[in-house]
């Protein structure tokens, strides 16, 4: 057994762990406020990516102004889409509303490759020194930074549902919609609000994978990846997306951990979440901290 | 009873019978046996590139209508549909290559391999429904593209396999003519038997589980049992279209099957009509037009301003990809009931021409 790959995996597994579980926050965002499932979460990651290497590379601006242009640019594209295609869909069966937004994932897919590409283009260097030494074990200064954005973003989350004052409107319309509206909360801002805020914090870390791996498309295969992290911590529960987040990061490196020391399989660590999928749906299929859905007739 | 030649203005059946019969008038019984007589003649007509392209429609369609009796019938949803086509594929050519069973028997035997496989990813299906079975189906394309990749012995890995022709009393059909007619009959034999689910119990039933699924259950209709079954019919639909395909080709690669194509499929029946059987073919008939139509406006844009200012040339196959996208966002804001949908109104309105207003 080889205990520092072991430990350097682990590691590992709480960095991407910790962004799998941003996106997913964003992903449960959404589904809790408007009842969507957004298949094109990981087009989000892409484009807030791209835009902030374009800025970047293509006008050169320093790093901390462009990413708050990004930031602002992703917010607007999210209002903008919920209102133009997404707003129309209200009250539509739930799988026109999936296909929707199956449809817009390979729509955005498409257009960024179209515009930028299929090849990975690395980011201008942001930090001065690369590595870190923590513990005898050198980490890149990027992953530091990754990990310390997700748990900011993480407690930037918690305070925003739990004392603004549009976090609260959010959990009151994800509660019970004619209840928020007769309480004088907008439920179309909310909805709009919910896409803004998850596709910018979608776009923070795209533009963190973007700066750790280069940016391409294969950023969008977050996407996929979050659902494996929600269906484990339970489809509307913030906490639980978080948990499912790190849970799936770890095991992905767990799996890659036994798969190159005895199986020799090769992508073990890209298929171990859906199996593990799977196995969830069938024995738990409303995850660790989901709602369970009581119907009655 | 195809008694009445023309569509009746009103409701006047007066048995269960008449209302289930498979053609409703005379008229549209000879219509479509006409139609397929006049494409027993096509192979006589077309060229090998329109050929191409009806065998496509042909072998797409019949896995679009198993999508569509999963989709538009029962109201569950399947992301993996192309993850079974390809194992269809797959599993015909293994057939026939390991076990030197022929390939008209391996068609059918792929078909029902796929079902086997399609029921194993079912077991969630039968507990779960809409959005879980969505995210289910999912990790299945992903599994099963995977396992494309990795199981040699199946799939020869890479490389790729090679699928023999089809063959029948010592007849090759490997030419784009003669296999249109066997891609003809498998179509003609799988859309009569969908249209015969539908008039049986076990149709009627799928259908009380995709409008109101605890009513059904009340009325006694064993959800998990059904709900299992569609996905397995929509399985079996899928492997015989991937056999026919594999056939066709006489070669499946491991690349072919991502989710983009299962995408696809799902557009195919968006465009069709959900839970119309004819529109699936309609559907896969404009799903496989597309792109043509894309690559011709393409050409005939070559060398224009537009071309150059956009560099048609290089980018048309994210230009397919976006018009997939498009197509399907379009059609489900603006024409939810699909082509077929269009298709009754037109005839709803010749039916009382000229006093229709």
């Amino acid at each position: 057994m080889n205990f520092e790959l072991l430990f350097q995996l682990l590691i590992n597994g709480v960095i991407v762990g910790a962004l799998y579980g941003v996106v997913a926050m964003s992903f449960v965002l959404i589904y809790k406020a408007s009842r969507i499932v957004n298949f094109a979460q990981g087009e989000f990651l892409l484009i807030g990516a791209w835009t902030c290497w374009w800025l970047l590379t293509s006008w050169q601006l320093p790093f901390w102004i462009g990413f708050p242009i990004t930031l602002a640019f992703m917010m607007a594209f999210g209002i903008l889409l919920q209102v133009v295609v997404l707003r129309p869909m209200i009250g539509e069966p739930i799988i026109s509303v999936i296909m929707v937004t199956i449809g817009l994932s390979i729509v955005f897919q498409a257009l960024m490759k179209w515009i930028f590409g299929v090849f990975a283009k690395p980011f201008p260097p942001i930090f001065a020194s690369q590595t870190m030494s923590i513990f005898g074990l050198d980490v890149q200064t990027v992953y530091i930074a990754s990990l310390v954005v997700s748990l900011l973003i993480m407690a930037g989350f918690g305070w925003f549902f739990k004392y603004s004052k549009m976090g609260l409107a959010m959990r009151a319309t994800a509660f019970d919609q004619q209840v928020a509206q007769s309480l004088g909360i907008s439920v179309r801002q909310v909805f709009a609000m919910s896409w803004a805020i998850s596709a910018m914090v979608s776009a923070v870390a795209g533009v963190v994978v973007g700066v750790v791996n280069g940016v391409s498309s294969a950023l969008s295969f977050f996407g996929i990846k979050v659902f494996p992290a929600v269906i484990l911590g339970g489809l509307d529960s913030v906490v639980g997306a978080v948990l499912g987040g790190l849970i799936v990061g770890l095991l992905e490196n767990f799996a890659h951990f036994i798969d190159s020391q005895w199986l020799n399989w090769g992508n073990m660590y890209e298929i171990a979440p859906f199996y593990v999928l799977i196995i969830i749906l069938m024995i738990k299929p409303y995850g660790l901290f989901g709602t369970k859905d009581i119907e009655r007739v | 009873m195809a008694g009445t030649t023309l569509i009746p203005s009103g409701d006047f059946k007066t048995s269960y019978g008449a209302d289930t019969t498979v053609f409703p008038t005379a008229t549209s019984r000879n219509a479509a046996i006409l139609g397929v007589a006049v494409l027993l003649a096509a192979p006589l007509v077309f060229d090998n590139y329109w050929l191409n392209l009806l065998i496509q429609i042909g072998y797409l369609g019949i896995a679009a209508l198993g999508l569509n009796i999963l989709v538009g019938f029962t109201g569950q949803i399947s992301i993996g549909h192309a993850a079974f086509f390809g194992f269809g594929a797959f599993a015909s050519a293994w057939l026939s290559n390991s076990f030197a069973i022929p390939v008209a028997l391996a068609i059918p035997l792929a078909g029902v391999m796929t079902t086997a496989v399609g029921l194993i990813f079912g077991i969630p299906a039968a507990r779960l429904k809409g959005l879980y079975l969505a995210i289910a189906t999912l990790a299945a394309q992903y599994i099963l593209q995977d396992f494309f990749a990795r199981a040699g012995w199946f799939t020869g890995g890479v490389a790729g396999t090679i699928a023999e022709p089809f063959s029948l009393f010592g007849y090759d059909f490997d030419t784009d003519a003669s296999y249109f007619y066997v891609v003809l009959a498998y179509v003609v034999v799988m859309f009569l038997l969908a249209t015969n689910l539908m008039r049986t119990r076990d149709g009627r039933a799928l259908v009380a589980v995709r409008d109101h699924y605890l009513s059904a259950e009340i009325m006694g209709i064993n959800l998990t049992k059904y709900r299992t079954m569609s996905f397995g019919i929509s399985a079996f639909y899928a492997g015989i279209g991937g056999a026919l395909y594999a056939h066709y080709l006489q070669f499946v690669s491991v690349e072919g099957f991502t989710i983009l194509f299962s995408i696809q499929f799902l557009g195919m029946i968006i465009i069709g009509g959900l839970g119309s059987i004819m529109g699936s073919l309609m559907g896969t008939a404009f799903m496989v037009l597309l792109p043509e139509t894309m690559q011709a406006l393409t050409d005939s844009l070559s060398g224009t301003v537009i071309d150059r200012a956009l560099n048609l040339k290089d980018s048309v196959a994210f230009l397919r990809e976006m018009a997939i996208g498009v197509v399907i966002i379009l059609f489900l804001v603006f024409e939810p009931d699909g082509l077929a949908h269009r298709w009754k109104q037109i005839k709803a309105y010749w039916k009382l021409y000229p006093f229709s207003h």
